[in-house]
């Protein structure tokens, strides 16, 4: 006997496609190349329609270490920090990361202030000791970011990156180059719906097409505005598989960057004696960021504490069965 | 909002004479022009100059002429039980077509409802019966409630739905438009899920003066009261843009600041 009717939502749109990295077929040299998006139904609800791709776990690395970092976060990940291309290849060999993604921290005029040429020199280093798709994320300071990535794109040219980030303030110069060395784009909005949509409709004004894009709505922490992401995220999705085009992108989440800032994750045990393990504790923060994020409708994790990697990776495959 | 362009009809010199000299060009041309103003949906009617016994044949090549350029849906307009089933036909065979339209009569309903089961078929269901247009609201809510009911006899799914309260000139009955947006509120209430609510806007302002106006300030009104398809002029952009605008207000759409365009770069 059928105890209840299942309620099954009808949608009549989609999640655009988008291809992370390109193989030898394609001009690049990654050998493993990722699809993202594509879900015609609200996330891992698969009685209601199809979700092909699973969420994307990529880690986070930088081309300087982080010396900020909190001890937990640069204990687990050791000497290989130091070192850019090793750090990525750790990330993919030991962790089991998905993707890299290259923050170019030490571009910013305040850091290291460094050239576009040695941001490119990274880009290829970190290219050379991995075949996963690379993530390029500049230091989110405009001028600089300017003269910068046009340079790291053609390093990269033919390798399907995804490159970040275009506001709607400050676009041509990343589309004009992402259009030109046949990589993809991240659209950045503040916590603003409304924003995010006319990135996407500037974006695609410039001829860019749109499934070569991922929309990056700002990450809010566990207990840091957390509620206001998924709200973004959530409302954005809905409108997407009702057939809003311009919002029918594949999401970005930068989960361990915003978990690491929590003091509750940072804080060390002779601060907070009462707050548990503080080894543990931020490891925990980054996970349920992450887990919480994924309900939303989120397509790729970048992620910092390998523990909490291969964690998210166990609930990504829970939750894809 | 499911926007049934009206322009692919006979009683258009262009069309006219595109239908008299058998040449689909301008046909094709108005085909591809309403798609890329907004409308989802092409209404296609042969129109009157057209002697009777010709006009399956004309609807015929009519669809089969817009076929050549889209697979969107077509309205096949027609008050026919014959020259409806040639047009949904030739339309079915690549793409979805609605029927447009039916009238209350049961027998009618009947077998109209059966045309549209046999071919997956949305249909428009005019508030309209033996005894002419109803005029009051509860009049119209009876027959769309027949409707309704003979949609789900025949297995047709209320999603393929539309009941169209039936809008008169205002300058004939200036207390028609009034009850035309009460009864839109309430066909709404008729099933779960609720059928759609459609109307033929231009023809509020026949014989009127200021047509446009006319058409746009009922259009968001009646989009207000719950009504989700119109078949209108869609290269009238200013009444483009009110809907456009209308469906944001009510947060059908996410507002950004270039949101008219991105409702075209949308389709």
């Amino acid at each position: 006997m059928k105890l209840m009717e299942t309620a099954v939502e009808k949608w009549s749109g989609a999640i655009q496609e988008v291809t992370l990295g390109a193989g030898a077929d394609a001009g690049g040299t990654r050998t493993s190349t990722i699809k993202v998006g594509g879900a015609a139904a609200l996330p891992f609800m698969d009685f209601e329609g199809v979700t092909p791709n699973a969420p994307v776990v990529a880690m986070e690395v930088w081309d300087c270490e982080p010396t900020d970092w909190p001890a937990p976060l640069r204990e687990a990940l050791g000497d290989v920090v130091k070192d850019p291309a090793e750090w990525a290849r750790t990330c993919v060999e030991e962790y089991g990361a998905d993707a890299i993604c290259l923050k170019l921290a030490n571009t910013h005029p305040d850091e290291g202030n460094t050239s576009p040429q040695e941001a490119a020199a990274v880009v290829k280093a970190v290219l050379a000791a991995t075949s996963v798709p690379l993530i390029i994320w500049g230091c989110e300071n405009d001028e600089k970011d300017n003269d910068v990535m046009p340079v790291c794109s053609q390093a990269a040219a033919g390798e399907r990156c995804l490159l970040g980030a275009v506001t709607e303030d400050n676009y041509k110069t990343l589309v004009a180059a992402c259009q030109a060395d046949g990589h993809s784009l991240i659209g950045l909005s503040p916590i603003d719906i409304n924003i995010a949509k006319q990135v996407n409709i500037l974006v695609s004004e410039m001829g860019f097409p749109l499934d070569r894009m991922v929309m990056y709505q700002t990450t809010g922490a566990l207990g840091y505005g957390i509620e206001y992401t998924y709200s973004i995220q959530e409302r954005g999705r809905l409108a997407a598989l009702g057939a809003d085009k311009m919002m029918a992108l594949p999401v970005i989440c930068m989960v361990g960057q915003e978990a690491w800032r929590a003091k509750e994750a940072k804080a060390t045990a002779e601060e907070q004696p009462t707050w548990g393990n503080a080894d543990t504790r931020g490891v925990y923060w980054e996970l349920a960021t992450a887990a919480t994020l994924l309900q939303a409708g989120s397509d790729i994790m970048v992620m910092r504490h390998p523990d909490a990697v291969r964690a998210l990776k166990g609930v990504v495959g829970n939750l894809m069965k | 909002m499911n926007v049934i362009g009206e322009r692919i009809n006979g009683m258009f010199t262009v069309i006219g004479d595109a239908i008299s000299a058998k040449d689909p060009g301008p046909v094709r041309d108005m085909a591809i022009k309403q798609l890329e103003h907004g409308a989802n949906t092409l209404d296609i009617n042969v129109g009157t100059r057209v002697p009777k016994d010709e006009r399956a044949e004309v609807m015929r090549w009519l669809v089969e002429s817009v076929r050549e350029v889209t697979d969107a849906p077509l309205a096949i307009d027609n008050p026919a039980l014959s020259t409806m089933r040639v047009g949904i036909e030739a339309a079915t065979k690549k793409g979805p077509a609605i029927i447009n339209s039916t009238t209350g009569q049961e027998d009618k309903l009947a077998s109209f409802m059966a045309l549209a089961h046999e071919f997956s078929a949305g249909i428009i269901c005019l508030a309209i019966d033996e005894n002419g247009v109803a005029a009051s609201t509860d009049a119209k809510l009876e027959i769309g409630m027949r409707s309704v009911g003979a949609a789900m006899d025949a297995g047709v799914p209320l999603e393929q739905v539309y009941l169209d309260p039936i809008i008169l000139p205002v300058n004939c009955d200036q207390a028609a438009p009034g009850i035309v947006l009460e009864t839109i509120s309430q066909f709404g209430m008729l099933s779960d899920p609720a059928p759609h609510i459609v109307i033929g806007l231009s023809n509020l302002s026949q014989g009127a003066s200021e047509r446009p106006l006319i058409n746009r300030t009922f259009l968001v009104m009646a989009i207000a009261a719950g009504l989700d398809a119109s078949i209108h002029d869609p290269l009238d952009t200013g009444l483009m843009n009110e809907m456009i605008t209308a469906e944001m207000l009510l947060n059908k759409s996410i507002y950004s600041n270039s949101y008219l365009k991105a409702h075209l770069q949308s389709l």
